[in-house]
């Protein structure tokens, strides 16, 4: 019976994208869900961990990978990027993210990735298998005519959560629409990282631009405005339900219906603790799923974030301090507080070129008091939860998607080769634009 | 005349530096090797003895860095901090009569930071705006003393050229095209910016014969009229004499040969090419040339001039016989070079001593400060980092970092300090807050300088 059920899977697999039947025998699994298993097998069909085991009998066709002293381990998730939608930030012709408009949850991160983006296969041979894609980062939303119509974005469109390789973007897609991203009014001056000067508001003299008085009714205003057309969206939706008569389809009320349902959550980018305690308490009130991006004050916020049971994306370890009487270390520090506050976190690097070097942030995290185990949950299973795919994606176990690394020792060393890597069951060559320019050249007389 | 002789003197002798033995630790000297359980010893400023077994003078300081890693203080080959205000004097094409000496800032909090992070030398360079910049100066991390004090005493003075697109790009928003509010600044095209080279040493080498005619003159026992001197020619003079390193920005591999051949063909010698993203590419003619190169680990794709960086850059330009040390160019960067190293021995299978010495020795080669720094030797100046981990993993931290034999950073005492700091200027901020208080809020008002920019 069983083999049956084998050969049948070589049928399908060989009708399905021409996916092979894989046995990865003898190796050590790190499934971040559990004890690791050393010295077993893991077999890979349809694109899915079918069986780990000690000992796998290969099915007939399989393709043997001798793994012994190679370490398994689920592929890494980066939770913050522009990945497919931009390509060399300096050229805008290379760059989608970043759409005018007011409200605009109707526009698709998904649709405009480009799978052929350079930056998807050189952030594959560093072990990052999938990655969210946001339309705006970082409050960038929009970024490019607002000021001249005075408009800010507050809602940038749905990121998507994508596999790392694909022949295109549908066959990248994990998930369409994982998250709507919300561009949060801010409650502070201009300032650096997630927009934190280095005086807070509440003390800056009232004689200063404006002071915390105007500060707070530009942002009242905008909240209002974003409840305005949240209530719509609700009104929208319960027309719908009710087939009123003159109901006609609207396609940005259309694409906040799973949000209002709280199917999807919304991100909103906040640092400073009194602006994320603003978000949840927007959240709450508007009853819907929250994941708070780029927290910085998280020794303030977190006994918030941990009661309310909001997780969050944190931005780059090795980043600079908050000002100049922040101790230096306070970026590295800052997910072992996360941990410490019992927030949920994942990994984010918030710009493309620095995907590849996510298990790096996350190791610096560890030398400066993060437990291990946490920090490769923050790469794997976490965000797995956060997104919503955690029965899929994440770690690895029976029934889930074989995105795998393979590699030679601990993925956050920095001295690891990553040997193998599988994207839905697929071994994906570990070679990109800049291992040809070094063949290349290497060979250069 | 005596008075400040001694001055002198007493601004050479670190103040404070007193008789260290680091002791019990794996010391990674990149010139000799690594010696496993080994001690250093620091007096006056310098390392006077190191290895398994050394003498302990009575009444020295021990650090027991048991279990710990001793390397040689971090060497940045390519920075901006401590510099006030703006590094560009982006008016001009040439701008070889400024001077970064004149605007170090000693309370740049990033000289601090880059201290913590095991930097204890950087060259401070111009910006990039000018295909000939202004003159650069390497500055040891003395946080706390003085701008004088933090100057690298004798390292020969520099300048900063620039290549590629941002010296197109300065003054030049639309390239040269289209229509600009200001008139556009030459050059807006990699061809320019030759020509703006060239122009300049040939200037400049009339400008010497002026002046060897003069001096010739002079020593023939004639009373000629010196030449008029000119200070934007001064330091190209200085340049074509070998008294001033050409630290050139750039990234692409045909600007990097043709500024090598118009070095050629003008007389002088670039120091180091610095970024040089495609060095690979023409790594034979960089090493034919004798010029160092200076480079990101792995930065890429922020600009289309970036776009074919490869991490294995470092790697290949070393293969190729060149002195290559990997730089941060960013007050982050800067604080964790010891990893980027190690970048070169995931994607260039480079060693571990070559790998440290791309942040240690040979930054200190390029810079001409070899003979005082870059590795842990008996009559080098006592500039030392010690970590808690192999130093070119991503889990080391700097545990103490020492320059001229004296303590600029010490992590257990850094966080401890760090409570009271917070605390203090809670209190201030809280001070802050009450006054803001009394007063009566103006929010909104009209006519308010800067009313409307939140």
């Amino acid at each position: 019976m069983k083999l049956l059920g084998i050969l049948l899977g070589c049928a399908l697999a060989a009708g399905a994208a021409g996916t092979e039947v894989i046995l990865i025998r003898d190796a050590d699994v790190y499934p971040v869900s559990g004890k690791e298993m050393k010295g077993v097998s893991l077999l890979i069909q349809d694109g899915k961990i079918v069986d780990i085991a000690p000992k796998i009998v290969p099915p007939k066709g399989a393709r043997i990978v001798e793994a012994k002293g190679l370490r398994v381990y689920p592929g890494m998730i980066d939770s913050g990027t522009e990945l497919g939608l931009s390509e060399i930030p300096s050229v805008r012709d290379t760059v989608d993210a970043g759409e005018l408009g007011e409200f605009m949850p109707q526009l698709k991160a998904l649709s405009a990735v480009n799978p052929d983006s350079d930056h998807f296969a050189v952030v594959r041979v560093n072990g990052i298998t999938s990655a969210m894609t946001f339309p705006s980062l970082g409050g960038r939303g929009g970024g490019f005519l607002s000021a001249a119509s005075g408009e800010r974005q507050l809602i940038a469109g749905q990121a998507a959560l994508i596999h790392t390789d694909g022949w295109t973007w549908e066959d990248m897609e994990i998930k369409r629409c994982a998250a709507m991203t919300i561009i949060f009014p801010t409650l502070t001056a201009a300032g650096r990282r997630g927009g934190m000067p280095d005086i807070p508001l509440d003390v800056t003299p009232a004689t200063v631009s404006g002071g915390i008085a105007n500060a707070r009714r530009v942002f009242d205003e905008q909240i209002a405005k974003l409840n305005d057309f949240f209530d719509n969206a609700r009104r929208y939706e319960q027309a719908k339900a009710a087939k009123e008569p003159d109901f006609e389809t609207d396609l940005r009320y259309e694409a906040m219906i799973p949000v209002l349902d709280r199917k999807v959550p919304v991100t909103v980018s906040a640092g400073r603790a009194n602006l994320i305690h603003e978000a949840i308490q927007w959240a709450k009130k508007q009853n819907v799923k929250l994941v708070i991006m780029q927290p910085l004050e998280i020794g303030k916020a977190g006994p918030e974030l941990k009661a309310e049971d909001v997780p969050v994306i944190l931005s780059r370890v090795l980043a600079l301090p908050n000002g100049e009487d922040a101790s230096y270390d306070q970026a590295f520090t800052l997910p072992a507080e996360a941990y410490k506050a019992g927030v949920k976190f994942a990994f984010g690097t918030f710009t493309n070129e620095f995907v590849r070097n996510i298990p790096y942030q996350a190791a610096t995290a560890v030398a400066f008091g993060l437990p291990y185990d946490e920090a490769l949950k923050a790469l794997t299973v976490n965000p797995a939860q956060i997104w919503g795919v955690s029965d899929q994606l994440g770690s690895v176990e029976k029934g889930k998607i074989a995105d795998l690394i393979v590699t030679d020792g601990d993925p956050l060393e920095i001295q690891t080769q990553i040997k193998h890597l599988y994207v839905k069951g697929k071994e994906v060559a570990l070679t990109n634009r800049q291992t040809r320019l070094n063949e290349r050249y290497m060979n250069r007389n | 005349m005596r008075r400040l002789l001694l001055a002198g003197l007493v601004a050479l002798a670190p103040l404070g530096a007193e008789t260290i033995v680091i002791q019990n630790a794996t010391i990674m000297t990149v010139s000799k090797g690594t010696i496993k359980n080994g001690s250093v010893v620091v007096r006056d400023g310098k390392i006077v003895d190191v290895g398994e077994k050394v003498m302990i003078p009575e009444g020295a300081t021990r650090i027991d860095a048991a279990g710990q890693y001793v390397i040689p203080g971090i060497i940045d080959c390519h920075s901006h901090i401590a510099v006030d205000g703006s590094v560009n004097e982006g008016s001009v094409s040439v701008s070889s009569m400024v001077d970064i000496k004149d605007v170090i800032n000693p309370e740049d909090i990033a000289i601090y930071r880059a201290l913590a992070g095991g930097v204890t030398t950087a060259n401070i360079l111009h910006g990039s705006a000018n295909p000939i910049g202004g003159r650069t100066i390497v500055l040891k991390m003395r946080w706390g003393k003085d701008a004088q004090s933090m100057i690298f005493e004798g390292a020969k003075p520099g300048i900063k050229f620039a290549l590629g697109e941002n010296p197109k790009r300065s003054g030049n928003p639309q390239g040269g095209r289209g229509e600009t509010t200001t008139a556009a600044r030459y050059p807006a095209t990699r061809m320019g910016v030759e020509d703006v080279i060239r122009e300049a040493f040939n200037q400049a080498k009339i400008y010497k014969a002026a002046w060897d005619e003069y001096n010739a003159k002079v020593a023939r026992g004639d009373h000629p009229l010196p030449p008029r001197r000119d200070l934007k020619l001064e330091a190209l003079k200085e340049v074509l004499e070998g008294n001033r390193y050409v630290h050139a920005h750039c990234y692409r591999a045909d600007e990097i040969l043709m500024l090598i051949r118009v070095a050629d063909e003008m007389g002088f010698k670039i120091r180091t090419f610095q970024h040089v993203l495609e060095g690979y590419k023409v790594a034979k003619e960089i090493a034919a040339h004798g010029a160092g190169g200076s480079t990101f680990s792995d930065w890429w794709s922020y600009k289309v001039e970036a776009f074919d960086a490869i991490p294995y850059n470092a790697a290949l330009m070393a293969k190729a016989g060149i002195v290559v040390s990997v730089n941060s160019d960013d007050a982050e960067q800067m604080r964790h070079l010891n990893i980027e190293a190690a970048k070169s021995m995931k994607y260039g299978g480079m060693s571990e001593t070559e790998a440290l010495a791309m942040v240690t020795l040979n930054p200190a080669k390029q810079l001409g400060i070899d003979n005082r720094v870059g590795s842990i030797e008996t009559g080098k100046d006592a500039d030392l980092v010690i970590y808690d981990k192999y130093p070119l993993s991503d889990y080391a931290k700097v545990q103490k970092v020492l320059i001229d034999g004296t303590v600029y950073f010490d992590r257990d005492k850094a966080i401890a300090e760090q409570a009271a700091k917070d605390a203090g200027k809670q209190k201030l901020l809280d001070k802050l807050k009450q006054q803001n208080q009394t007063q009566q809020p103006t929010g909104g008002r009209r006519g308010g300088r800067g009313g409307e920019s939140l």
